[in-house]
C-alpha cells in the first residue's frame, strides 16, 4: 500500500483526536512519500495522549505543509520520494503499525546505504520547519537544575567538567537545606506561571512529596512497572530463539493497563512514564540512566519552563564473581559511580536544553549535593570562570534567575 | 519527523577534520609525536615468520573521553606506553553499518557487509582468515577470532563459494564457555553474564558455526573446566576473560592470525557514564598489557604487528538524533570516525598519518603484511605500515 491509497477508513483504528488530524490532513498525506508519511502517523497514533506542546506541533506541521505551494512541497518531498524502498515496506501495515514500520525502515536505509541521505534530508526538513515558526515565546526563561552525588563524601573525580566552560564553577557553597530552598524556587516557578506540563521535579529514588504545580516522575514510584517489563523482557531473552526486534515490538505495543499501571487521571503522564522504560534503553536498570532519559524526554516532548532532576544511587554493576556464584542477591549502590552518572547527565540536559527556543536566555544549576561545588549558567554569568566568594544555594538560585 | 534543531553548523567533512586535529593535536603534546616525519627511532628488519594482533573495540570510545585533554586520564597507558611505538592513524572512517557484529565483519572482510546485524548469519564476502589460511596453506590452530559476543559466532569464516567451510578461524567465545562450564557445575544466576548485547534489551542468536566448545578448549588450554571457572571468578569482566584465553592461546598455539574483539566499553548503552568509562579504562590496560605479552612471548616477539581500533565511534553530544555517548546511531561523523594503532617490527614510532583511511583497509594491509592476497575486499592497502 502506498500513501495515495489512504482513505479516511484507513485510520479507523486511531483514538479520536487523531483520526479526526487524519480525516482533516487525508489529502495532503496521500501526495507524501512512503518513507516520510509513517513519521506523522506515528504521532498521529496516539495523539489523544500526547503532551500540548506535542500535539501543537503536529498541527503546526500540517499547517506547514498545507500552505505550501505544490511545487515547493514537492521539492521538499523528493530526497524522502528519492528513498528506494522494499517492497516489504511498502506491503506492511504501516497505517496501524508505524513505530514497526521505521524500525523496518531503518534497519533497510542502513543496509542498503541510504541512511546519510536520510539523515541529511530529515535535519533539512527540520531545520525548514522550525524556521517557519514564529518565535516561541516563553513566559520565563527556561531553567534547568541537576543535583547529584548523594552518599558521596568525598571524590578525586573532576565534577563539572563540561560544564564549567559554559558558566562559573562557585567552589563555596553552604550546601546547608539546599534541596529545600530548590523545593521553594520550584514551587514558586509553578505558582508564577501555573501552566500544563511547564514545571517538571524527576527524581532517581523515591518522592517524599509531589509539590503543588509540578509535573513529578520518580523512579521508585515506577518499581513494580520494571518488575513486569523486566519479567517480559527476561522471559524473551531465554526463549529457545530471541528476536531483539521481535521484543522491541512486543514492548513498544504494551499500554498502562498491560502492565497494570495505576491510572492517574493524566493519560499523557501515564504513557509517557511507561515510554520512559519500553522505549528507553538502561532506564530499566539504572536509574541515574532514567533520570538522564526523562529529562531529555520530557524537554524534547514537553518543552517545560522549569525541569529539575535528582540523581539518587543507581545499583552496582555486578562482578564476574557474583555473576558466576550467583551470590550478592542483595542490590548493593554504587554512589562514586552514580555521581558520574549524573555530572554527565547534568551536561546532557544543559545540551537538550539548547535544543530549545529561548536556548540564549536559558539559565542552569548543577549542584554537587551536600557539597559546596556548582555550576551557574545564565547570561550574566561570566562563562568559563570560578568564583570562590562564600555563598549558598539561595543565592545561586537568585543569581542564575535573575543575573 | 522528529523536532530538534541543529546548533552545530559545520558540515560532516569538517568535523571528521576536527577530529583527526585533535587527535593529532594531543598526541603531538602527549608523545611528541611527528607528522610526515621521517621515524628512525627504530626501524627493525621485520623477520619473515611474521605473526598479526588484531584487536577491536566493540563499542568505539569517543574523542571526549580519550584523545582530549578531559579524557586522557581514562587511557594512561595507551598514551604513555603503546602511542609512542605506533604509526597512528587520526581518521579511520567506517562507511557501513553501525551494528558492532556486521561492522567486525566487515573490517574482517575488506568489504561493507549488509546483512542483518542482529541476524546469526555469516559474512557474504571471504574474511581474512580464509585468505590467510587458503592462500598460505596454514593449518585451522594458524588463525583465530576470540570474541566475547555469542552473536559473534559465525565471524571466522564466510559464505563465499570460493571460500568458506573449513578454510576459516577458530572462534572462542569465552561467554559461551562459561555458560557450558556452569551447566556442569550447576551453579545459579549468570544470566547477566551472557546478555552480551547491549544495545538490544538482549540477545541470544541461533548457535552455529565454528565455534570451539568447551572440552576442545580444556584440553587445548590443558586446564580443568573447574579451574577455568576458577580464574574466571577473579576477573572483573569478560574482556578480561577474552584476554585471558588470548594469552593461553598465544602460549599453547601461537597463532601466526589473532583477532580479539573486546566488548565491555559498550555497557555505554546502558546509559551509566561510569561504566563507560570504566570500559575504555580496562580495554586500555588489556591492551598495554597484551602488548606486553607480546614482547614477552618467544614467539610473537619482535615478529608481530599489533593493530588496535575500535570498529566505529559514538554518537556526538550535539547530534540531535542521538543521546550523546549512550548510542552510535545517527550516523554523524563522530560516531563514523575512529582511529588505529599499528605497534611492531618495521612500523614507524612516533609517527601520525592523518589522511582518511577507510575500514576495509584493514584487510588488504594485513595480506601485504602477511603475504595473502584478500582479492575480493574493496579496501586498500595502508603503505605507510607495509
Amino acid at each position: 500500500m502506498l500513501p495515495k491509497q489512504l482513505t479516511a477508513e484507513s485510520f479507523n483504528g486511531y483514538p479520536p483526536k487523531g483520526r479526526a488530524l487524519a480525516a482533516a490532513n487525508l489529502s495532503l498525506l496521500q501526495t507524501m512519500p512512503l518513507a516520510f508519511v509513517p513519521f506523522l502517523l506515528k504521532d498521529m497514533l496516539v495523539f489523544d495522549w500526547k503532551f500540548p506542546f506535542e500535539q501543537a506541533d503536529l498541527t503546526n506541521q500540517f499547517a506547514y505543509l498545507n500552505k505550501m505551494f505544490e511545487g515547493d512541497r514537492e521539492r521538499t518531498m523528493r530526497p524522502f520520494a528519492e528513498l528506494k524502498l522494499s517492497d516489504k515496506l511498502e506491503n506492511s501495515d504501516w497505517v496501524n503499525q508505524p513505530a514497526q514500520f521505521l524500525e523496518d525502515l531503518s534497519a533497510h536505509l542502513w543496509t542498503t546505504q541510504q541512511m546519510d541521505g536520510f539523515r541529511s534530508a530529515s535535519e533539512d526538513y527540520v531545520r525548514r520547519f522550525n524556521d517557519s515558526l514564529p518565535a516561541e515565546e516563553l513566559a520565563m526563561p527556561r531553567l534547568g537544575i541537576a543535583v547529584f552525588g548523594e552518599g558521596v563524601s568525598a571524590t578525586q573525580y573532576k565534577l563539572f567538567r563540561k560544564l564549567r566552560p559554559n558558566g562559573v564553577f562557585f567552589s563555596q557553597v553552604n550546601p546547608a537545606n539546599g534541596k529545600e530552598t530548590i523545593a521553594e524556587a520550584l514551587k514558586a516557578r509553578a505558582a508564577a506561571h501555573n501552566i500544563p506540563y511547564a514545571h517538571w521535579s524527576i527524581e532517581g529514588g523515591a518522592l517524599r512529596a509531589a509539590p503543588a504545580g509540578l509535573v513529578c516522575v520518580d523512579y521508585d514510584g515506577l518499581t513494580e512497572v520494571r518488575s513486569k517489563l523486566a519479567a517480559m523482557m527476561l522471559s524473551a531473552y531465554e526463549a529457545a530463539k530471541f528476536d531483539p526486534e521481535k521484543l522491541r515490538t512486543k514492548l513498544a505495543a504494551v499500554t498502562p493497563q498491560t502492565v497494570g499501571m495505576k491510572d492517574s487521571g493524566d493519560g499523557a503522564l501515564d504513557r509517557f512514564q511507561l515510554s520512559l522504560l519500553t522505549e528507553g534503553s538502561g532506564t530499566q536498570i539504572y536509574s541515574t540512566t532514567f533520570v538522564q532519559w526523562a529529562a531529555r524526554e520530557a524537554l524534547r516532548r514537553a518543552h517545560p519552563l522549569t525541569i529539575y532532576t535528582r540523581y539518587a544511587p543507581r545499583q552496582k554493576e555486578r562482578t564476574m564473581d557474583e555473576l558466576l556464584s550467583g551470590t550478592q542477591k542483595k542490590t548493593a549502590t554504587d554512589a562514586e559511580g552514580s555521581m558520574i552518572d549524573g555530572d554527565m547527565g547534568a551536561y546532557c540536559t544543559w545540551v537538550n536544553m539548547q535544543r530549545l527556543p529561548g536556548a540564549d536566555d536559558a539559565r542552569f544549576l548543577a549542584w554537587f549535593e551536600g557539597h559546596g561545588e556548582a555550576v551557574a549558567i545564565a547570561p550574566g554569568l561570566k562563562a568559563g570562570t570560578e568564583d570562590a566568594t562564600p555563598t549558598d544555594i539561595a543565592g545561586l538560585l537568585k543569581r542564575v534567575q535573575y543575573s | 519527523m522528529p523536532r530538534s534543531a541543529n546548533f552545530s553548523n559545520a558540515s560532516p567533512r569538517q568535523v571528521a577534520a576536527a577530529i583527526s586535529r585533535s587527535r593529532r593535536d594531543f598526541l603531538r603534546q602527549a608523545t611528541g609525536a611527528a607528522l610526515f616525519a621521517p621515524s628512525a627511532l627504530r626501524a627493525i628488519a621485520a623477520p619473515s615468520a611474521k605473526k598479526a594482533v588484531v584487536v577491536t573495540f566493540g563499542g568505539g570510545a569517543r574523542d571526549d573521553e580519550t584523545f582530549n585533554a578531559d579524557g586522557q586520564d581514562n587511557i594512561p597507558r595507551m598514551l604513555a606506553e603503546l602511542a609512542p611505538r605506533s604509526t597512528f592513524f587520526t581518521q579511520v572512517v567506517n562507511r557501513g553499518i553501525l551494528g558492532h557484529y556486521v561492522a567486525t565483519a566487515s573490517l574482517a572482510t575488506g568489504v561493507y557487509e549488509t546483512f542483518n546485524n542482529f541476524a546469526a548469519v555469516s559474512p557474504d564476502n571471504p574474511t581474512v582468515f580464509e585468505y590467510f589460511r587458503k592462500d598460505l596453506k596454514r593449518p585451522s590452530t594458524d588463525a583465530w577470532v576470540i570474541a566475547p559476543s555469542n552473536g559473534f559466532n559465525r565471524i571466522g569464516e564466510s559464505e563465499h563459494k570460493g571460500y568458506g567451510k573449513g578454510l576459516g578461524a577458530g572462534v572462542i567465545l569465552p561467554k559461551r564457555l562459561l555458560a557450558a562450564a556452569l551447566a556442569h557445575g550447576g551453579a545459579a544466576d549468570f544470566n547477566h553474564l551472557l546478555r552480551d548485547n547491549y544495545e538490544s534489551t538482549s540477545f541470544s542468536p541461533v548457535i552455529g558455526g565454528n565455534d570451539v566448545e568447551l572440552q576442545q578448549l580444556a584440553d587445548i588450554f590443558k586446564v580443568s573446566i573447574d579451574d577455568f571457572i576458577s580464574h574466571a571468578k577473579s576477573l572483573a569482566s569478560p574482556d578480561e576473560l577474552s584476554v585471558y584465553i588470548a594469552r593461553q592461546l598465544m602460549k599453547r598455539l601461537a597463532p601466526s592470525l589473532l583477532w580479539i574483539t573486546l566488548h565491555d566499553i559498550d555497557v555505554a548503552h546502558s546509559g551509566a557514564f561510569s561504566l563507560y568509562l570504566e570500559g575504555i579504562r580496562r580495554s586500555d590496560r588489556l591492551c598495554a598489557d597484551l602488548w606486553k605479552t607480546i614482547q614477552s612471548e618467544p614467539e610473537y616477539a619482535n615478529k608481530t604487528t599489533l593493530f588496535i581500533l575500535p570498529d566505529f565511534g559514538r554518537d556526538s553530544d550535539i547530534s540531535p538524533g542521538g543521546n550523546g555517548f549512550q548510542h552510535h546511531r545517527t550516523g554523524d561523523a563522530t560516531s563514523r570516525t575512529t582511529w588505529m594503532m599499528v605497534l611492531g617490527p618495521g612500523i614507524r614510532e612516533n609517527h601520525i598519518v592523518e589522511r582518511p583511511v577507510d575500514s576495509t583497509d584493514l584487510v588488504p594491509t594485513l595480506g601485504t603484511l602477511l603475504g595473502f592476497s584478500p582479492s575480493l575486499c574493496h579496501g586498500q592497502p595502508m603503505l605507510e605500515v607495509v
